[in-house]
């Protein structure tokens, strides 16, 4: 990096970096891995677990039974992160994630979380007024649908396995994957099929 | 650790306030306090965040899925069902 592009906080950064391997607490290989399992998280990788538990009844029991090692079949980097719980919308109930106390987030399979997923409005709303949340985002229930509010307060992080939209018969794994997005595994949108 | 509670069994989330009484680390959320649910699901053993939190020894915990109606804890509440984890520490069994 040229002189003239370097930030303080990055020679704060090269030297926390040195100290780290200098006293073995952690080597370049570790803090390299965990760069690249940081930059390949994006909710393409959770939208591909929910593609595949709709064509694949056994994945979806493995998926439903223990999240990350579901996601590490399909190569998705679990290592170092909570354990990943799935929650399964039927016909008959609705799941929606929050986290009241902070942002518990299951990056791995979801990345960044979007920015309101942290804000106060959406964390108390979310466990009060789910139905007056869930119409802003445009969503409506249909009649009978029962709504489970999770909210993530420990250990684990969770995420929605959403009802397979009508009109995707005969697609493929990546066509599916295709349609499912980050606010359909929080809960607050519906998989859609334009 | 205590003993495990069966999915079913119902529960009182204690009515402490321990943020009142000094520095502390809760993950358990203020709305909960003294309501009463079912457990959903043992989700597994943890050590203790509220220890963790402070770098001090920290117990194993067991942890579940709490159930709760949150009509009963909101007047005015939208939803059928309110489910949250809270460890064994938080839940006694309900009056």
């Amino acid at each position: 990096m040229s002189e003239v592009l370097e930030h303080p906080s990055d020679r704060l950064l090269a030297a926390v970096r040195q100290l780290l391997t200098d006293k073995g607490v952690i080597t370049r290989e570790e803090i390299a891995e965990r760069i690249r399992t940081t930059d390949s998280a994006s909710s393409a990788q959770g939208a591909r677990m929910v593609a595949r538990a709709w064509l694949d009844p056994a994945y979806r029991a493995r998926m439903l039974a223990d999240g990350a090692k579901a996601a590490e079949e399909l190569g998705i980097p679990m290592r170092g992160m909570p354990p990943l719980g799935v929650l399964e919308d039927t016909a008959g109930e609705h799941n929606l994630v929050v986290c009241t106390l902070c942002s518990c987030y299951p990056r791995a399979v979801l990345g960044y979380p979007p920015f309101w997923f942290k804000s106060a409005a959406y964390r108390a709303r979310a466990v009060r007024d789910p139905r007056g949340l869930l119409r802003e985002f445009g969503t409506e229930l249909p009649q009978g649908v029962k709504l489970r509010v999770v909210d993530s307060t420990a250990d684990y992080r969770w995420m929605v396995l959403p009802l397979r939209p009508a009109g995707t018969e005969g697609w493929s794994e990546e066509q599916l994957a295709a349609v499912v997005r980050e606010g359909d595994m929080i809960g607050v949108t519906f998989p859609k099929v334009s | 650790m205590s003993a495990l509670l069966s999915p079913g069994t119902k529960v009182r989330v204690r009515d402490d306030w321990p943020e009142t009484r000094g520095p502390c680390h809760i993950r358990t959320p203020h709305y909960l306090r003294g309501a009463e649910g079912v457990v959903e699901k043992h989700l597994g053993a943890f050590p203790n965040p509220e220890d963790l939190a402070f770098a001090r020894p920290a117990a194993s915990l067991n942890l579940y899925h709490v159930r709760f109606v949150p009509k009963a804890i909101w007047p005015d509440a939208a939803g059928e069902a309110l489910v949250v984890e809270l460890y064994e520490t938080w839940l006694e069994a309900a009056r």
